[in-house]
Order: C-alpha cells, then sequence, then structure tokens
C-alpha cells in the first residue's frame, strides 16, 4: 500500500483496531444479511455489525447463528437470493465451515468472509498462524491478505468488488492476522460513504437471483455427465480473477488514493534474496529488510496480498532476478514438499528459464512472535545461500525451540 | 377450515417426470403439499441432501416449477433462513418485490431433521424464521440404502440394524421430533400422513399462516426399504394411523395439544407390522415378546397424547 497524491477528498482519520476496521468497512458497503457465530479473536466483528443493526446504522438482517456451518450456509443462501452478505470466522470456524466452503464457491455466490488467522486445534490456541485458510487453499475462494489494519479494511471494499465481477462471481476471504492486527489500534483513513457505493453500487449481487417469477433450481445434481464442466467453470473464473483483481485495485486506488495490487514489493530492483511473506510479518520483515540494505545488503521483500488465485506469471516475472528467494510460511502442510507458499513459489518456477534457489521458513505458528532478531536471521540465511548456492534444508523453523 | 378436492389449486409445482421410485411416499406428499397455497401465494423450496432432492434435480433436468435450493443434507433449514432474512431484507430495501406472497418452506428427511440436521433446525426454530420445516420421515436413511436412524422403530430391520441371531432390529425406539420442536414453543407443529390429505393439507395451510416458524412431520411409507408391494403405499400409510403406531396430531404455541384424527378402537399393530418385509421376523413366535413392548409403547404414547389434549383443552 502507497499513498498516492490526486484530488480526493479529505479522508476522516480514525482508530481503529483490525476487527473494528472490517465492521466498519462492511457497514459502508451496505450489506443485505449479516450472519456469524461468535470465535475468538473474530468476535468484535460481529459484535460491531451487530450494534450497526441494531442502532439503525445498518439496514441489514443480522443472523445470530447456532454454529458457522450454518453461518456460512444462511449468506450462502442469501446471496442466492441476490443480497450482498458478509461472514466472518477464525480457526475452528473456518473447519467447521468446511463442506459449505466448496458449495458457497461451486454456487458462483460472491460471498465475502473476515477470517481472522488463528491456529488450529490441538492443542487448542487462539493465536495466530495461517494453518486455517492456507488449508482451505484448494475450495474455490479466493484469499486476500492484509498487512495491517488500513489493508484489512481497504480489502473488505475490494472483495466485494472482486466477487462480484460478472466473470467471476467466486466468494473472497479477506485474511488478517489474529491479535496482531485484529485487537491492535491503529490510525485508519476511512473512504466516504458516497464513494463506498459508487464504487460498489447497491443492485442484485447474484446475476439469477432466487424469484418465484423466474424460477430455477440452485444446487442440482450433477454426475459424470456435467460434473467435471462445472469444475472446469470455476477453474475459468479463478482465472479470470487476475485479470479482474487488478482492475478493481485501480479502480479502488480511485476513491482511496491507496494503491494496491497482487503483491507488494520493496527492494526488489537491485536484490540478490527477496523473502516472500503474507500478513502482518510484512511489516517486521520491510523493516530489517530497510536495515540490512543500510549494512549494504541487497535483500528484498514482497508480500503477497492475492494468495488465491496465485499471481504465477506476474510473481515469476517479479523474482525472476533474484538468486535466492526464501517462502515464509506461517502453517504446515505436513508430510509435503514443503510450506503452501513453498510449493506454490518453487512450482511456479519449474517451467521457468531463469530459476532462483528456493528455500522455506516455516515461522509464527499458533501465535509465536516473530521477533526483528528472528527475521534478520531469516535474510541471512537467504545470503548464506546466495553464497553457497545451496537450500541446506528444505524446511527451517525460526523460533522453535530445539 | 374445509379442505375440498375440487377447490384445489390444479398447479403442480413438483412436475411429473422425477425419477422417485413406484409408490414413493414422500413424492406424493410434495405434490400434496402445494394444494395448499392460495392463487395469490407461492413458494421458494429449500432441501436437505436426500431422496427427494436427488430424483428431482438430476442435472439439466429439473422436476421444479418453482426456486429450488440445495445446499448440503444437515442445513437445510439454515439455507431457509438465509433465503427468508435475505428476502426480507431485499424487500424492505426495495430490491425485491413480488405480484404473490412468497413462502419459504424447507424439506428434509428424517436423516436430515432428526439427525444430522438437528442443530441447525433448532437454531433456525428458536430465531423465529418465518418459514415451513416439512419432514419426510420414510424411518431410514433410505438415500443410502436404508440404514437406520433416529427415526427407525422399535424392532425393525435396516441395513445397520440387521435382525441378528443375538440382536433382532433396532433395539431403540423412535425419537420424538415433534416434541422437539413443539420444546421451542413455535406457533405450530403437527404430524400428518399422506393417507389424510385433507388433514395434511389443512395442517400445511394453518403451518403457512402461523406468525413464525412451523414444524410438520409427515410419515412417509417407502416401498423399497419398507419391504412392502409399491401399490401399497397409502395403505400402510393409513394402518399406521389406524393402529396409533403414528397418531395424527398438532401441537399450537408448544402448548396445546389436538389430536387430529382420534382412533377410538385402534387396530393391533400386527395388522400394521405384516404388511411390511422390515418387521417379517416379528411374526416369528420367538419374537413376540418385542411386539408386546412395541405395542405398549404405541398404546402409552396415544393415552398420554389424550391426556395432553385433555389437559390443555381449555388453553
Amino acid at each position: 500500500m502507497t499513498v498516492s497524491s490526486g484530488e480526493l477528498k479529505k479522508a476522516r482519520i480514525v482508530g481503529l483496531t483490525g476487527d473494528e476496521a472490517v465492521a466498519q468497512a462492511v457497514k459502508q458497503c451496505d450489506v443485505d444479511v449479516i450472519s456469524a457465530y461468535p470465535i475468538t479473536p473474530q468476535t468484535i466483528i460481529v459484535e460491531r455489525l451487530s450494534e450497526f443493526v441494531a442502532n439503525g446504522e445498518l439496514d441489514a438482517e443480522f443472523v445470530p447463528v447456532e454454529s458457522e456451518h450454518s453461518a456460512l450456509s444462511v449468506v450462502t443462501a442469501s446471496a442466492l437470493t441476490g443480497a450482498r452478505v458478509f461472514t466472518a470466522t477464525s480457526s475452528q470456524g473456518l473447519a467447521l465451515m468446511y463442506e459449505i466452503l466448496y458449495i458457497t464457491s461451486a454456487l458462483r455466490t460472491p460471498v465475502v468472509m473476515a477470517i481472522v488467522n488463528r491456529a488450529l486445534s490441538a492443542p487448542i490456541n487462539i493465536h495466530c498462524d495461517h494453518s486455517d485458510t492456507l488449508g482451505a487453499r484448494d475450495s474455490g475462494w479466493i484469499q486476500l491478505y492484509g498487512e495491517n489494519v488500513q489493508e484489512a479494511y481497504d480489502l473488505i471494499f475490494q472483495a466485494y468488488k472482486i466477487a462480484e465481477n460478472r466473470n467471476v462471481l467466486l466468494p473472497v476471504m479477506v485474511c488478517l492476522d489474529g491479535f496482531t492486527l485484529s485487537h491492535t489500534l491503529e490510525r485508519v483513513e476511512l473512504i466516504d460513504d458516497q464513494d463506498a457505493l459508487s464504487y460498489l453500487p447497491k443492485k442484485l449481487c447474484y446475476p439469477f437471483p432466487i424469484n418465484p417469477e423466474r424460477p430455477a433450481t440452485y444446487g442440482p445434481l450433477a454426475l459424470t455427465d456435467f460434473y467435471f464442466e462445472f469444475k472446469v467453470q470455476q477453474a475459468e473464473a479463478m482465472r479470470q480473477a487476475l485479470s479482474v483483481i487488478p482492475q478493481a485495485m485501480r479502480e479502488y486506488e480511485k476513491i482511496s488514493g491507496r494503491h494496491y495490487y497482487f503483491f507488494d514489493a520493496y527492494g526488489l530492483e537491485d536484490a540478490d534474496v527477496a523473502v516472500v511473506c503474507l500478513g502482518s510479518a510484512s511489516g517486521t520483515m520491510r523493516y530489517i529488510a530497510r536495515e540490512l540494505r543500510k549494512e549494504g545488503h541487497k535483500v528484498a521483500l514482497v508480500k503477497l496480498t492475492v494468495y488465491r488465485p496465485f499471481p504465477t506469471e506476474e510473481l515469476v516475472s517479479a523474482l525472476e532476478d533474484m538468486k535466492v528467494v526464501i517462502a515464509m510460511d506461517r502453517s504446515l502442510s505436513f508430510g509435503a514438499v514443503g510450506g503452501p507458499l513453498f510449493e506454490d513459489l518453487r512450482s511456479a518456477f519449474y517451467d521457468h528459464e531463469k530459476r532462483p534457489l528456493i528455500g522455506c521458513i516455516v515461522y509464527g505458528l499458533g501465535g509465536r512472535d516473530l521477533t526483528p532478531s528472528d527475521a534478520r536471521s531469516i535474510f541471512k540465511y537467504g545470503l548464506e545461500i546466495a553464497k553457497t548456492g545451496m537450500v541446506p534444508e528444505r524446511v527451517k523453523f525460526v523460533g522453535v525451540r530445539e | 377450515m374445509s379442505i375440498a378436492l375440487k377447490n384445489l389449486p390444479r398447479e403442480e409445482p413438483f412436475a411429473p417426470g422425477h425419477s422417485a421410485c413406484q409408490g414413493c411416499g414422500p413424492a406424493i406428499v410434495l405434490r400434496m403439499t402445494f394444494k395448499a397455497l392460495r392463487p395469490d401465494e407461492t413458494a421458494v423450496v429449500a432441501f436437505a441432501t436426500g431422496c427427494m432432492e436427488v430424483v428431482s434435480t438430476i442435472y439439466p433436468f429439473t422436476a421444479w416449477r418453482i426456486p429450488f435450493v440445495h445446499l448440503a443434507f444437515e442445513n437445510v433449514a439454515a439455507a431457509a433462513s438465509g433465503i427468508e432474512s435475505a428476502l426480507r431484507a431485499l424487500e424492505r430495501k426495495g430490491l425485491f418485490k413480488s405480484k404473490k406472497k412468497v413462502h419459504v418452506i424447507a424439506f428434509g428427511g428424517d436423516g436430515g431433521t432428526f439427525d444430522i440436521g438437528l442443530q441447525a433446525l433448532s437454531g433456525a426454530l428458536e430465531r423465529g424464521h418465518k418459514f415451513l420445516y416439512i419432514c419426510y420421515d420414510n424411518e431410514a436413511y433410505m438415500n443410502t440404502g436404508i440404514q437406520r436412524s433416529g427415526a427407525t422403530p422399535f424392532a425393525a430391520w435396516t441395513t445397520t440394524s440387521p435382525v441378528g441371531s443375538k440382536i433382532p432390529g433396532k433395539p431403540q425406539f423412535k425419537k420424538n421430533l415433534v416434541g422437539i420442536a413443539a420444546a421451542h414453543e413455535i406457533p405450530y407443529a403437527a404430524t400428518a400422513s399422506p393417507a389424510f390429505w385433507a388433514d395434511y393439507i389443512r395442517k400445511v395451510r394453518r403451518a403457512l399462516d402461523a406468525d413464525g416458524p412451523a414444524l410438520i412431520h409427515v410419515l412417509c411409507p417407502c416401498p423399497l426399504g419398507w419391504r412392502f408391494d409399491p401399490s401399497m403405499t397409502i395403505d400402510v400409510a393409513r394402518l399406521a394411523v389406524e393402529t396409533r403406531f403414528f397418531p395424527l396430531y398438532e401441537i399450537e404455541n408448544g402448548r396445546k395439544y389436538r389430536i387430529t384424527f382420534k382412533v377410538p378402537r385402534p387396530k393391533p399393530i400386527m395388522e400394521y407390522l405384516k404388511l411390511q418385509g422390515r418387521y417379517r421376523h416379528l411374526t416369528r413366535p420367538e419374537y413376540s415378546d418385542l411386539v408386546k413392548r412395541l405395542q405398549e409403547a404405541v398404546d402409552s404414547f396415544y393415552h398420554w397424547l389424550e391426556h395432553m389434549e385433555k389437559a390443555t383443552s381449555d388453553l
């Protein structure tokens, strides 16, 4: 996110936590149906939204369901009816929604869901890692990750813009790190209410909404003769999203002055070693990258905002001149080649002529802090690989007791 | 309210051409349901995964002339909640208008209602959505091939409650679904049978007029799973009522009980059991004790109902 100068309305500046900022954005999107179930650290989002509805600040139905499974079922059915909908969850809640995640995307409903990232049980843990959303990476949802509270706020608007695009019609997860962002008060520039609605005009958000005057069958049985075609259409919609996303981001820049792209790069122009990460760790990593560059080390940071669809071509061309790329995974894929982000990155480079060495760092599980010295050791690890020309271990854990 | 055959609507929102079995009880009940709609009313239906969803919507075909929504097995009450909430919000905000009054009707089989869908159903009833939930109960998981459910009666054979040398059929009794619904103190809950069509249509009518959630539990004989000739569906359904095996009653606001078809001189339950292959073992003398236990349970529940009706008659 960079701020560009231009003819913009004077922004209202407020102090909000990540959860409050998400609720504020959802209110400004004039959603029609909200359904959610409380779970730490997401709870404040739905508390604020229920207050907005109770105070008449937001004209919406708030459906206080008995489980996350029902929450996603409610908003999926509401979206089929044409409503603009919202839900939010974390960790176990997302795990309970799993069955419906695939149905929401396959029915092509433009549901937007905030996920406040939290580790999965067991042991039960309320703090941040990305195991919850990374586990859902194949469910047909677009995934956006915010670095700070401002981004969490901004990404909600862009999520609706992308989801409701007729060439996409896929649900979107807006992910923000539990506690680090959800419960941390930061300075947030709000966009103007009118601008929000001109960016996201109010209409029926589903192209063939449920209507007895135009009856249709939603969610039929499709067997060997048609199922495959439905799935290929979903894959095509994901491909379309790759061109719709930057366009939605450019339009958002016009009303906010803030620039978004698939990823945000710092120091790539002359670097040898680039670290790629998701979420709030980017702040610490960028700060250390800046220090190391002052010390003469050619390091860069790429913060990935869009994880699904994976911006393969764009990342490859941005990173092709690196000697070393380090993927920072805040989740584990047990028994796999490496962490999910690492696997995506390494696979993206496989058929490319210029292939950097690629390492995998797993960090921060269960909310384990990523300290500046950890950040420094990660860059140093990359620099060492650049020097020796070999990746010593395919997956390296940082911040864990031996 | 009197229901006359000649006044019923001729429209068939559930069209012929679906692939339900011959003599399918639930298919008959679906057709009858929409006979309760007035000319200025229409419906959106939501279905749990199950026989009726599978037989009516095999892509690229559909048997539905009204909007039909299916998401998954255990969440039809949540799906109906979502449709109802969205229609309300969109109408209020000027984004949806209908010439006819739109009812939301959810359908689930006994598996999708008694068992896996009970949590979502309880949530929806408690929240008070304005919708009608119809459970078409064929007393086992018929879509997967006759496995026992919480609705399977005592001693009945299914593929997961087989009649073995040690355990002869299902050891447990059927769950009281209408009692569970009534415990939510919803405006209307009732049992019904396809053999008593006027009673069923009247109950659907009452349910649609209720100010809040309503539930109707319909016993739907399944020729395939119960092992009887497909021509006998309605006879079997009638005998379930005439033996008091499945009494017809309704409960208003979780309080006021009324038996809608009184059975002063019940036939012995064996009249009902002997028509069905799933109870074939009960005709053997060594299982006469099971029949006795079943008869006692049937008698006891009916007497309790009579007491409830009497006790709540002045409410």
